[in-house]
């Protein structure tokens, strides 16, 4: 897939950017305001598909070589599981305890568990879509599922 | 009653678009047609007041409609549409929603004295009443130290519910991979030679 003309790569290379760190900002304040891990996930994932459209998928079919997306998503799916278990097994035995001190309202540092439960879903909702993204659009199916090389 | 009004107008609309993405022979339409339906979703969502469904709804939506677009414009669609006997599907469609309006009522829909709850009305008790709503409006933020209401229930008092939603989204993902795979693919001539 080629990329498209140099207009649309510089706005592109000015605006990726601010999406990807709006996405994250979202997700990092998921416990203050709406938002949250899923949108944030979906916000960078949505940077990733505009700077890939732009500038041609050669460079992000290299990046893909390794099952990236895949490892990510299963590490999120996993870290969601564990920060469940660690609330069961250190605390009390209740799944999903918020075992982490709650701290104050309003601040970034609040919520215990809350934001990095958050975080998890950010990765995990991000790393899927964009490689279904990658896989159904770029048609780099070969070069995600070669083994090895 | 304005909001349910609105509400009927677009589920309406969102039936009509469902329909012309189904029927329409043209694949561009029938994206465009998916989209104003989900659009329409995400106006029944803010009417209901719920602006974090609403966020995510419309960002999926857009996402959705690049990709589409870009797929069709990379792979032409040569294959000829097979006439379909609409007959039979609209009778069995028919069927379904009846049998699913014949549970509805049969649980109580209409009135307020079977176990279903009018629309609009909270299930587990309004604001004044001390139902389990009331209550995690009140200690949310003592219990969760969230600000955000919505993300204290969701990560902190119904994170298995969360965990269930996240595996939805694995499980649709893994389906994708399986279905674009190159590995274990045969050619058709390979099978029916």
């Amino acid at each position: 897939m080629r990329g498209m003309s140099p207009i649309v790569r510089n706005i592109a290379a000015l605006l990726g950017g601010v999406v990807i760190m709006y996405g994250v900002y979202v997700t990092l304040t998921g416990h203050l305001a709406p938002g949250g891990g899923f949108v944030g996930g979906v916000i960078v994932m949505a940077g990733i598909v505009m700077l890939v459209l732009a500038f041609g998928g050669e460079r992000a079919r290299e990046l893909m070589r390794e099952h990236r997306c895949q490892l990510l998503e299963g590490l999120g799916a996993l870290s969601f599981l564990i920060i469940g278990l660690l609330g069961f097994l250190t605390v009390s035995g209740c799944f999903f305890k918020n075992f982490l001190p709650t701290g104050k309202v309003h601040e970034l540092t609040s919520g215990g568990m809350i934001p990095i439960l958050n975080v998890a879903i950010a990765i995990k909702v991000g790393a899927g879509l964009t490689g279904i993204f990658l896989a159904l659009v770029l048609g780099c199916r070969s070069a995600m599922f070669r083994k090895g090389k | 009653m304005a909001i349910e009004l609105f509400i009927l107008m677009l589920l309406i609309f969102m039936i009509i678009a469902a329909l012309i993405a189904v029927e329409s022979s043209d694949l561009l339409s029938a994206v465009i047609a998916i989209e104003a339906a989900g659009f329409g979703l995400c106006a029944v969502d803010l009417l209901l007041g719920a602006p974090d469904l609403a966020f995510p709804q419309v960002l999926v939506e857009i996402v959705t409609l690049v990709i589409l677009i870009r797929m069709i414009m990379t792979r032409r669609d040569t294959s000829r549409q097979t006439p379909r006997d609409t007959l039979r599907t609209a009778v069995v469609m028919l069927a379904g929603g009846m049998f699913l309006v014949m549970v509805f009522l049969a649980v109580g829909g209409v009135n307020t004295s079977g176990t279903m709850p009018s629309f609009g009305h909270p299930v587990m008790g309004s604001f004044e009443d001390t139902g389990v709503s009331s209550q995690y409006l009140f200690r949310c933020a003592r219990d969760t130290g969230a600000a955000n209401v919505v993300m204290g229930i969701l990560l902190d008092y119904r994170a298995y519910d969360t965990l269930g939603e996240a595996t939805v989204i694995f499980a649709a993902i893994l389906g994708g991979y399986v279905v674009l795979r190159k590995i274990g693919r045969k050619k058709s001539k390979e099978i029916n030679p």
